[in-house]
């Protein structure tokens, strides 16, 4: 083929990434009880009265939204953000039922519907997966499955919502324990507006029997989610937990803003896994979902454990870095991300390894693969304090790039104060060469098909710590995200 | 099978094939020897369809089709399988998916059902049994960390489970030592049949000692300047190139 017609069948593939469509796409019509936009008091007031809260919830609201008053929005990523117009925003969307739900037959069946297009059938899941289902839409959980069997056990796992009714105690000894509501600008604002989330607890010794699962969705026009997941590991518990989220294809920008805390007591393990597939806006990167989200976990006791997959393909604009705060004796963090970005998304996502007990240790591997206009970037702390006797930690960051037209760049920062610990970064920056598609190729598959191998080959370390059903999730929405995007 | 008529071929400019032609027919194997820069590995890529080389004049068909029209998975599908020379590195990805992948293509465009998983195994042990393949490379991903011999080896082994008509070997011999020619060479003569053919690239005698060719023939200059039989090559080996040039 000669240079012109290749150019000529890149353009072609390109533009088929164009008219690719996003599967999760639709929206559904439901009645909504959703009050009026803005941001000021009198909304937390009107939140925090519709979820019927304590004084004591209202007053962290509270708190926090005069905090976030008083702080600018960051711009240290590599991001281009344009101005976002808090007061166009409706900060509490919740579709309308009836208030007590006892079973799945009282949940609105447009909603049933909704879940189960997105592959999330409730009913199925309670039946046979194993899997146990939170599903948020938009501002509130509308079905926790499972409950009974993890009740046995004395697991709690109910929408934070009927954490707070239920379990004040619990909540309230550990909200915002590992993220404080001043940690950041975001972080501020979602402790003032959550509207609803996920609450986990896994008592002492307990190991949890089944995948405990999360999936958010955004509906509503104009709505913001700020969802709040806590998870909370008693001494030698173990959790394996799965977040996914999708959302409607709006011309205008969407704004998530979630906050994740997890508290890994002595010996308990935690792993959270995300497959992330927010709407990444269309091909000229009109629309989308912004993606500002804290999440952090305290490996607060001595040999406790916590460890972060996620695999990022959606939302037009990705701030994210999952981390671990290492402060037990010989505790362990571990981050493993692919990050995907094609046409004009942005993704500025990694991790940070805090060591402060000794002998910790932390392993970061890092994927990215930037494809089209799109921008990719791992942003990284690794701290060894001076405590962290013996600190460990391992970092590997690649980076794959499709194309000439889109950018990659990795960050590292290291601080060490420790003369005892070891800190290893190795990086790598490459490109799917013109001899690996001709040798696929040769052997028969077509461009697109010898892509998809390499990329799944290439973040094939990290879709392995996926439990299984997410792996193959996610290897699809990877060849979904990078549909025509030829190198 | 393969008919090369008066082929001329430019890289970036450069005239590198000039007025080749050659004729392969089912059943036969064909040995095409030359120096270093004569087109060897130039006339490989261009019959596997790689990017990069302008067809200026001349053709090339292929049962009877011009494969000029074809992109390089349809030539594949239609039985056209090349032995690289240095077949690259695919980390993550084992061979296991990989022949899967290539097969399951191969036989949709044949319009023939997929294999079961069952089958699959059965049909690649069958395969690696035939070449002398040992199980852990199977296992490992596409090439990455293998041996120069290992990556050869692997080669034939893909050769036999595309079950290819037309083979070109480029240069598969080089780097090997014996024992690993003797395993390409013992592949490469299993796998003949009256129905495929095997062009076999290569600039030392030596691996026509195992592999015994119908024709041989000499690529100088973008050309074929002497085609003979296997004593040909014992010829070239004792005198070299340079009583071929004028």
């Amino acid at each position: 083929m000669e240079a012109n017609d290749k150019k000529q069948n890149q353009d072609k593939v390109l533009n088929e990434v164009a008219n690719s469509d996003y599967k999760y796409g639709f929206v559904t019509n439901v009645d909504s009880d959703t009050i009026p936009k803005g941001l000021n008091e009198d909304v937390i007031r009107l939140i925090s009265q519709k979820k019927n809260e304590p004084q004591w919830l209202l007053d962290y609201r509270l708190d926090a939204y005069h905090k976030f008053m008083n702080m600018p929005q960051p711009d240290w990523a590599h991001l281009e953000i344009p101005p976002i117009d808090l007061q166009n925003i409706v900060y509490y969307s919740a579709p309308k039922t009836k208030p007590d739900k006892e079973s799945l037959d009282e949940v609105d069946p447009e909603l049933l519907d909704t879940f189960n297009k997105l592959g999330i059938p409730l009913e199925e899941q309670k039946a046979l997966s194993g899997v146990a289902v939170d599903a948020v839409f938009d501002s509130v959980s509308v079905k926790t499955t499972f409950q009974d069997t993890l009740e046995e056990k004395g697991i709690i796992f109910c929408s934070f919502s009927e954490a707070v009714q239920n379990h004040p105690e619990l909540v309230r000894q550990h909200l915002g324990s590992v993220v404080p509501p001043d940690d950041n600008y975001f972080a501020a604002l979602n402790s003032a507006v959550f509207s609803d989330g996920s609450f986990c607890y896994i008592p002492k010794g307990v190991k949890s029997p089944v995948e405990l699962s999360t999936y958010f969705r955004i509906n509503a026009a104009n709505t913001g989610q700020f969802e709040r997941t806590l998870i909370v590991a008693e001494d030698d518990s173990y959790v394996s937990y799965l977040e996914g989220c999708t959302a409607p294809q709006r011309d205008e920008n969407q704004l998530h803003a979630a906050i994740v805390e997890i508290v890994a007591n002595k010996g308990a393990e935690v792993k959270y896994s995300t497959v992330q597939n927010w709407y990444p806006g269309n091909k000229e990167g009109k629309g989308g979902i912004y993606n500002f989200v804290t999440k952090r976990g305290l490996a607060k006791g001595a040999n406790s454990k916590i460890s972060w997959t996620q695999v990022e393909t959606g939302s037009s604009i990705t701030w994210k870095y999952p981390s671990c705060i290492l402060m037990g004796d010989n505790s362990i963090g571990e981050f493993y991300s692919v990050a995907v970005t094609n046409n004009y998304q942005q993704a500025d996502t990694g991790s940070k390894m805090i060591h402060i007990g000794k002998n910790t240790k932390s392993t970061i591997i890092s994927k990215g693969i930037s494809a089209g206009y799109s921008q990719n970037s791992y942003r990284g702390l690794v701290k060894m304090t001076g405590k962290a006797e013996n600190g460990r930690n391992f970092s590997q960051c690649d980076s794959l790039l499709l194309g000439d037209k889109c950018g990659a760049h990795t960050w590292p920062y290291i601080n060490t104060f420790n003369e005892s610990s070891i800190v290893e970064h190795e990086a790598t920056t490459s490109k799917i060469s013109d001899d690996q598609l001709f040798y696929c190729q040769q052997r028969g598959l077509d461009e697109e098909q010898s892509i998809n191998l390499i990329v799944n080959g290439y973040a094939k370390e990290v879709l392995n710590k996926l439990p299984m059903e997410f792996a193959v999730e996610a290897q699809k929405l990877l060849s979904i995200s990078l549909e025509g995007s030829v190198g | 099978m393969l008919k090369i008529k008066d082929l001329v071929v430019t890289v970036e400019g450069k005239t590198i094939l000039n007025g080749l032609n050659l004729e392969v027919k089912p059943g036969e194997v064909h040995a095409i020897m030359g120096p270093n820069g004569s087109g060897k590995s130039t006339l490989a890529n261009v019959i596997s369809g790689k990017d990069g080389y302008e067809v200026v004049s001349g053709s090339i068909t292929y049962q009877g089709k011009d494969i000029m029209e074809m992109d390089v998975e349809e030539r594949a599908r239609e039985g056209i399988f090349m032995g690289f020379q240095y077949p690259v590195e695919i980390p993550g990805v084992s061979m296991n998916n990989f022949m899967r992948t290539a097969i399951d293509e191969i036989r949709k465009y044949k319009n023939q059902e997929p294999f079961t998983a069952a089958q699959f195994l059965k049909f690649m042990k069958d395969k690696k049994e035939l070449v002398g393949l040992h199980d852990s490379l199977a296992g490992r991903s596409v090439n990455e960390g293998f041996s120069g011999g290992e990556k050869k080896k692997n080669e034939i082994f893909q050769m036999a489970m595309l079950e290819p008509k037309l083979s070109i070997l480029d240069e598969t011999d080089s780097g090997l030592d014996i024992d690993a020619l003797k395993i390409v060479a013992n592949g490469v003569n299993t796998l003949k049949s009256d129905d495929n053919a095997t062009v076999v690239i290569t600039h030392y005698q030596r691996l026509l000692d195992y592999i015994i060719p119908d024709y041989v023939h000499v690529l100088y200059d973008g050309k074929i300047v002497k085609s003979g039989d296997k004593t040909l090559a014992y010829e070239l080996e004792e005198k070299g190139y340079e009583w071929l040039k004028d």
